[in-house]
């Protein structure tokens, strides 16, 4: 008798809570975006993507990680769009058969940004390959993001050209994070260290402490986004039909005027250009 | 010099609000923990049970094996659990990734090793001070089970709570699992994680607050039921 009263009051606990719920929400219609911290960070996807789910009845769940994870996600096929910024590899995913087509969406800027001290002098610098070279000349802090996503991709490739061997400096000026954006930033904020970021996850990034952009509008610093369906062939769960309708929406004009539209105290973070090839390849 | 204060008036201030959306998090958060820690109990408890009052080969090596996955890592299990839900692991058909159900099933895998691990040493003492008294009626190692759990059940609720405390304070496993998808997966916890990411370090410390607050909560509710049964048994 108590045990069983006692029994009871718990699973009455759990059983008001809900538990039956996922059911119930496996019935709606959905598509699962894999995307980046920055489009999902900076309050983008939040604020565009209700008027797509009003006009089609699709709600679209996105899983917010580095471009470099999206992309292994959306290849294992746990995703049916991948929405992410390193071209290169978002064309070997495409001629790698996982994904269908690759569409410009939209493109935004890197920046570097530093201490006000500016141990390294590049405070107003437009020549991002040659205050990476005076950051390493004086071993001033950089963190890295060290997470194969596509700021660090973007990044490796800005140290290349600029001749320096981050690897040999590992652990010294050169402090991998190995996480995402706004926790290198975090990290970088605490420990004086410059850090490549876009600019998106920057101006709506609300711990800066007194750091400031050191370095902006380097052409080297454009950074292109990129939508694909994942290949139904390779994966038959992926929702072809609804994940086609919403890359037909955000690269047509409802989408394209949507992203333009996002501002973040006043400024427009990202820059549709769905109809054109990039100008330039970051 | 970092504003301590300015965090507990946030986390005040979002509680009085009563914000729907806060209020969602909070309910999926206690929603996939207890219901994690309700199935562990039911697996981690027997299986402590008989590994305090059985009697076989590889009993100790056993023990010694649950011991040791107390300390799992979240985001090991995590992982482990998402390559079997993903479409390309074994149990893709089943389309449970990126669900509250994944969520729960990520926290049964590390829960049940404590439940197990602690009910084991509560059923053990008891039964050390009950085995001569229940053989000499006659009841078996394997029938003695039910009434040692049964007998032990205050002490047992300090292993089921101590099991929520992980279940409800872990992000490694739901945030690989679950995605942190908004008002689909979104948790206290991985709430916590993605506005410190987005540097707002005084709301992040504000759900951190709200966080054991309502830890403070089930532990009390727990408490008071544990307390008046035993009035009820008493009387």
């Amino acid at each position: 008798m108590l045990r069983r009263q006692f029994i009871g009051m718990a699973f009455a606990l759990v059983a008001g809570l809900g538990l039956a719920a996922p059911q119930a929400q496996a019935a709606e219609r959905f598509i699962i975006v894999q995307s980046t911290t920055s489009t999902a960070n900076s309050g983008l996807l939040d604020a565009i993507l209700p008027a797509f789910t009003d006009k089609t009845g699709i709600e679209v769940r996105v899983v917010a990680v580095g471009t470099g994870q999206a992309i292994k996600n959306a290849t294992n096929g746990d995703g049916d769009v991948l929405l992410v910024h390193a071209k290169s590899a978002e064309e070997k995913f495409v001629a790698e058969g996982w994904g269908v087509e690759r569409f410009n969406v939209m493109y935004n800027d890197f920046v570097v940004v530093g201490p006000a001290a500016d141990p390294a002098g590049i405070k107003g610098s437009a020549d991002v390959v040659a205050a990476m070279k005076k950051i390493a000349a004086a071993g001033a802090p950089f963190a890295s993001r060290g997470d194969d996503s596509g700021t660090h991709k973007a990044e490796l490739k800005l140290w290349k050209e600029a001749g320096v061997d981050v690897a040999a400096a590992s652990g010294g000026w050169y402090r991998e994070t190995g996480s995402g954006m706004g926790a290198t930033l975090n990290a970088g904020v605490g420990m004086g260290a410059y850090v490549l970021t876009d600019r998106a996850t920057w101006i709506s990034f609300g711990n800066k402490g007194d750091f400031g952009v050191a370095v902006e509008g380097d052409q080297r610093l454009f950074n292109q986004y990129g939508v694909i369906l994942v290949n139904p062939q390779k994966h038959p769960n992926v929702k072809a039909g609804d994940g086609q309708a919403f890359i037909d929406w955000l690269t047509g004009p409802e989408g394209q005027k949507a992203i333009a539209g996002f501002t973040i105290e006043g400024q427009q973070l990202f820059f549709p250009n769905a109809a054109r090839k990039p100008a330039v390849q970051g | 010099m970092q504003d301590f204060t300015e965090p507990f008036s946030l986390a005040l201030r979002l509680i009085l609000a009563g914000d729907a959306e806060l209020l969602g998090i909070v309910l999926l958060s206690l929603r996939v923990s207890l219901s994690a820690v309700l199935i562990a109990a039911l697996i981690g408890m027997p299986l402590g049970a008989v590994l305090a009052v059985g009697r076989f080969p590889g009993r100790a090596a056993l023990v010694v094996t649950v011991n040791a996955l107390m300390g799992l890592p979240p985001v090991v299990v995590g992982l482990v659990i998402y390559l079997l839900l993903s479409n390309a692991g074994p149990l893709g058909v089943l389309q449970l990734l990126y669900t509250p159900t994944a969520m729960i099933i990520a926290q049964v895998v590390l829960v049940t090793p404590i439940i197990a691990a602690l009910s084991r040493q509560v059923i053990e003492d008891l039964n050390g001070e009950y085995a001569e008294q229940l053989r000499s009626l006659g009841v078996s190692r394997v029938a003695s089970v039910p009434t040692l759990l049964w007998d032990g059940r205050y002490s047992l609720m300090t292993a089921f709570l101590a099991g929520f405390g992980r279940a409800i304070a872990e992000v490694g496993a739901v945030i690989i699992v679950g995605g942190n998808i908004n008002h689909v997966t979104r948790v206290m916890t991985t709430t916590i994680a993605l506005e410190t990411s987005k540097g707002n370090l005084a709301l992040a410390l504000a759900l951190g607050i709200i966080l054991v607050a309502i830890a403070i909560a089930v532990n009390a509710a727990v408490g008071l039921m544990r307390g008046s049964e035993r009035q009820v048994a008493h009387a």
